[in-house]
């Protein structure tokens, strides 16, 4: 039923990705009127979440202009930022909903296809049971939307599978921070980056990523501050560091490991701190006896006289900082590893005060936000947990149902998938994740896909996943409806509506309370504004640790963001965590855990020699549905290719544009190689915002970390072959060939 | 903007093209990047270099302008040519040591940075300093710059041509001049150039 109704390329062609280079109005005519209002917003294009200001004419996104006041980004903006306005007016936006037709897909009333959705899912659970349906939510939604779709599944259709694509990126550190300090946020202001005097930045790839970090990090280092990063490629941030640290793939635990025990060995732990403030010292203490640096030099790849270095400069600054994101965390033991980090901050005593402690980068739009308010599968609104009692009761009476209604924690993203394909789960609703592209081993999603026996999407443009849809309910951009994030740094932020949804497209939150309506269930869904939405978010995470309860929009614009937890109307909001040496824990204490050393989900063997290893690029975001629509992006970094040192490239004969087969356990795509030497000789890397035959997630295996169920993205084995021919995607041009000379000097253009 | 200088600083950038994607929205030249930028070196590195016009002193562009068509304001500011003036001949593309001005065919015309004038003259920062996410390009008060690791220098020796620029280059601390040449760093007792043709 769910196979796509025509051939990839024919949907290709009517809904794109087109990539679009023109403003609305075209560069020369209307784009040139001025903006008629200048709307106060923020970038939706990752968790950092900048301010920025939209010019708007009409009800058109026509443009940017820089929002200097803004704390977090003072006006600067990565190229995704400058141009994300450039998706309002864009020619495949979804302008109306479309059901599946035997030949493609068709236009449709709201009334039709709400309906349609409708039945499909209540006949679904009338056959096969409440859990038989599954919703998946995205982490790049406003915070409103978000509670909404947690609330909508356990409320509306009484299921008690829903989670989101967070499960793709921060639920590693967010469970290794609830481990540690019982609850799951970066425990410091950005500001405190400024004053470190050492910055440990693991496997994250700031300047690509998370670009206005750097200018953190280059004034810390302005001020004194060292640098030391761990990272398998040489990523622009590593030009300045003071160490680089070359670490082999999916064995950071290992060095981290390593580095406490020089630190303990030399008695440079901090007892005073550690005796007051913690738990379970003893344990680890006991458990990283084994890693001396030779060992952990062995393990990582990663001199042993660097890992007594970086331990020293590390433990005797009075305060550093540990920065991590997904390198560290998209791995089987994605957890630990972040505990392993977390063990070295506990151990120095850097927490709890300026310039000290460890934080992650949050990777998605409203990543931090929008994992708080219940479309985890485990978690309620406030960051309470579905399994507490106390919790279910505070959510059930704001709710108005019975806490024995609420259905207990669900499957993840990715058990999600793999429960729709053994059949357990008949019928998806999802909204903001494009599952095919961004979900490892894709042949596995694309074969789930084609087993349900309903999908339903609410979207504004056309992924590839929506190729699949039985009904398509043409949703809204960021832009276009009012609500809060949450930064990387637990600022909670306000999100300006500038523009109405255009033509019949409808705002998401109007969707959900429509299918709610007509499930029967509109009494619990009585809202007319996501501000009323709001309200009731603030009444649910009250007494909770993400407590939102003193937060509102006036207050949000008037103090340009207000840290959580904020408890009361008059309370100024929390900056930094644990100023009292008190975690979130009962016992007030932080904890230290025990790591254990263990393998990757797939690892490397005489068949599959070489580590792959997977990330971003500066100018993608995730699955590309959004930027692999806007023309300079797509320019700046037009197709994947594969980055590989010259001595492995010499092994097979493999110069700088050679296409080359890639091969995992599971599939084998062809990219064009990048000799470069800014990556480890036994690695590769391939970034995955594309689908198809050039998605690195057809390579990606489905090992999950134990507790995060987090994929493990940046731990794949491979071998290589160089390639006789081009692939087909390569030879084929979509009709479209990109005006302007080649700018993306040393990654050679190819056409689409 | 009084006591704001604009400052590069290759050694911060990123490469990710925010300044060039910024530039391309301006009133003034829609659609079109006035910033050069390269890949130093790609395969041996990530460095990269994103860089305006330096708005020299003494522009060699301006003084080889056949038709007289590029102008430098009072404030410093060397402007694109002058629709009506220009022909187009390229002479300033081949001539400018920093390799700035483009000519662009379709409208028969060289163009390049002009400081963002529409910006910068009604006090607001140039675009593509105010986006950029490292400070590779900053436009701020030397006070402000005074805290960098590096120093700037507006002082380039490109063989025996002295250029002294309105723009900074952010260079290591102990450097006072910047030189491109090695005939610079030599040590000659007298040159003697090659006895030409009689």
């Amino acid at each position: 039923m769910a196979k796509a109704p025509a051939s990839t390329e024919s949907l290709l062609d009517s809904f794109g990705p087109h990539p679009a280079y023109v403003p609305p109005g075209g560069w020369q005519d209307e784009s040139r009127n001025p903006a008629e209002r200048l709307v106060k917003t923020h970038c939706c294009f990752c968790g950092q979440q900048c301010g920025i200001q939209l010019k708007v004419r009409g009800n058109q996104v026509i443009g940017f202009e820089p929002w200097e006041e803004f704390p977090f980004n003072h006006g600067m903006l990565c190229p995704k930022g400058v141009k994300r306005y450039m998706q309002g007016g864009h020619p495949d936006r979804l302008l109306d909903p479309l059901m599946r037709t035997t030949q493609g897909f068709r236009k449709a009333s709201w009334d039709e296809s709400l309906n349609f959705t409708v039945k499909r899912l209540k006949e679904t659970q009338e056959k096969y049971g409440k859990d038989s349906v599954a919703i998946y939510g995205g982490a790049s939604l406003i915070s409103e939307k978000s509670y909404l779709l947690g609330k909508f599944a356990r409320v509306a259709l009484g299921t008690r599978h829903i989670d989101y694509n967070g499960r793709l990126c921060m639920v590693s550190a967010g469970t290794a921070y609830k481990l540690a300090f019982g609850v799951d946020r970066s425990p410091l202001p950005w500001s405190d980056i400024l004053k470190a005097q050492v910055v440990l930045v693991a496997g994250a790839n700031v300047a690509e990523c998370a670009p206005i970090t750097t200018d953190y990090l280059w004034r810390c280092r302005d001020a004194g501050g060292k640098l030391i990063i761990v990272d398998p490629r040489m990523t622009p941030i590593c030009r300045n560091a003071d160490m680089y640290l070359p670490v082999r793939p999916g064995t950071d635990m290992a060095l981290y490991m390593g580095l406490l025990h020089v630190i303990l060995r030399d008695g440079l732990e901090r007892c005073d701190f550690i005796s007051k403030y913690t738990t379970g010292f003893d344990q680890v203490s006991e458990s990283v006896r084994a890693w001396d640096p030779r060992t952990a030099g062995e393990k990582t790849g990663v001199p042993p006289e660097a890992i007594e270095r970086a331990a020293q400069l590390f433990a005797k600054a009075d305060r550093a900082i540990v920065l991590h994101a997904r390198g560290v965390e998209h791995q089987s033991k994605g957890v630990e590893n972040c505990l392993a980090l977390i063990n070295l901050c506990l151990a120095t005593g850097n927490l709890g005060r300026e310039g000290a402690g460890c934080a992650m980068i949050t990777g998605q739009g409203n990543g931090q936000g929008g994992r708080e308010h219940g479309q985890k599968c485990d978690q309620l609104p406030g960051q309470r947990s579905i399994s507490d009692p106390e919790a279910r009761a505070h959510t059930a009476k704001v709710w108005g149902i019975t806490s024995e209604e609420i259905p207990q924690a669900g499957y993840t993203a990715v058990e999600i998938m793999e429960a729709i394909h053994r059949g357990e789960i008949k019928a998806l609703l999802s909204c903001c994740f494009n599952p095919l592209v961004s979900l490892p081993d894709s042949k596995f999603t694309q074969e789930a896909l084609e087993k349900l026996e309903f999908f339903g999407v609410v979207d504004f443009f056309m992924s590839e996943t929506a190729h699949h849809a039985d009904v398509i309910l043409a949703g809204s951009l960021q832009e276009e409806e009012e609500g809060i994030g949450c930064t990387n740094e637990g600022r909670v932020i306000h999100i300006q509506k500038a523009v109405d949804p255009p033509g019949n497209a409808k705002g998401d939150s109007w969707i959900y309370v429509e299918l709610a309506k007509r499930l029967g269930k509109g009494k619990y869904f009585p809202y007319n504004s996501t501000k009323e939405i709001y309200e009731e978010l603030r009444e649910a995470s009250r007494g909770g640790h993400a407590d939102y309860f003193g937060i509102t929009y006036e207050k949000i614009d008037k103090n340009m963001g207000i840290f959580w937890p904020c408890p009361t109307l008059d309370h100024p909001g929390t900056p930094r965590l644990f100023e009292d040496g008190r975690s979130f824990h009962p016992d007030g204490k932080h904890h230290f855990v025990v790591t254990e050393w263990r393998e990757s989900g797939d690892p490397v063997s005489e068949e599959f020699p070489i580590y792959l290893t997977t990330g971003r690029v500066v100018s993608q975001y995730l699955s590309g549905t959004q930027t692999r629509r806007i023309g300079a992006l797509v320019d700046q970094y037009p197709n994947p290719r594969l980055e590989i040192h010259p001595r492995l490239a010499e092994q097979y004969q493999i110069k700088d544009g050679d296409w080359v087969a890639i091969t995992s356990r599971r599939n084998e795509i062809t990219l064009q190689a990048m000799v470069v030497k800014t990556i480890r000789p036994d690695t590769v890397f391939i970034p995955y915002h594309w689908a198809g035959e050039r998605s690195a997630n057809k390579l990606t295996h489905r090992t999950l970390d134990p507790r995060s169920k987090i994929p493990e993205f940046k731990v794949s084995a491979c071998q290589l072959r160089k390639a006789d021919v081009p692939p087909d995607w390569a030879i084929v041009a979509n009709g479209h060939e990109s005006k302007g000379g080649d700018k993306s000097n040393g990654r050679l253009r190819i056409l689409r | 903007m009084d006591g704001y200088e604009f400052y590069v600083d290759p050694s911060r950038c990123i490469g990710c093209q925010s300044c060039v994607n910024a530039c391309a929205e301006c009133e003034t030249h829609r659609g079109q990047s006035m910033i050069n930028f390269d890949f130093i070196d790609r395969p041996g590195t990530t460095a990269t270099a994103a860089y305006v016009c330096w708005h020299c002193e003494e522009p060699t562009c301006a003084m080889v302008c056949p038709a007289d068509a590029i102008k430098k304001g009072d404030d410093g500011i060397v402007h694109s040519s002058l629709k009506p003036r220009c022909i187009g001949c390229s002479n300033c593309v081949l001539a400018c040591p920093f390799g700035i001005p483009k000519i662009f065919p379709e409208y028969e015309q060289m163009m390049k940075c002009d400081m963002c004038y529409d910006r910068t003259s009604v006090g607001k920062k140039p675009m593509c300093a105010t986006v950029c996410p490292s400070q590779a390009l900053s436009y701020v008060r030397s006070d402000e710059i005074a805290k960098r690791r590096e120093k700037p220098t507006n002082v380039f020796q490109f063989g025996n041509q002295r250029i002294v620029t309105n723009v900074y280059m952010m260079v290591p601390a102990q450097t006072d001049a910047l030189s491109l040449d090695v005939l610079d760093y030599l040590w000659e007792e007298s040159y003697v150039p090659f006895s030409q043709p009689q």
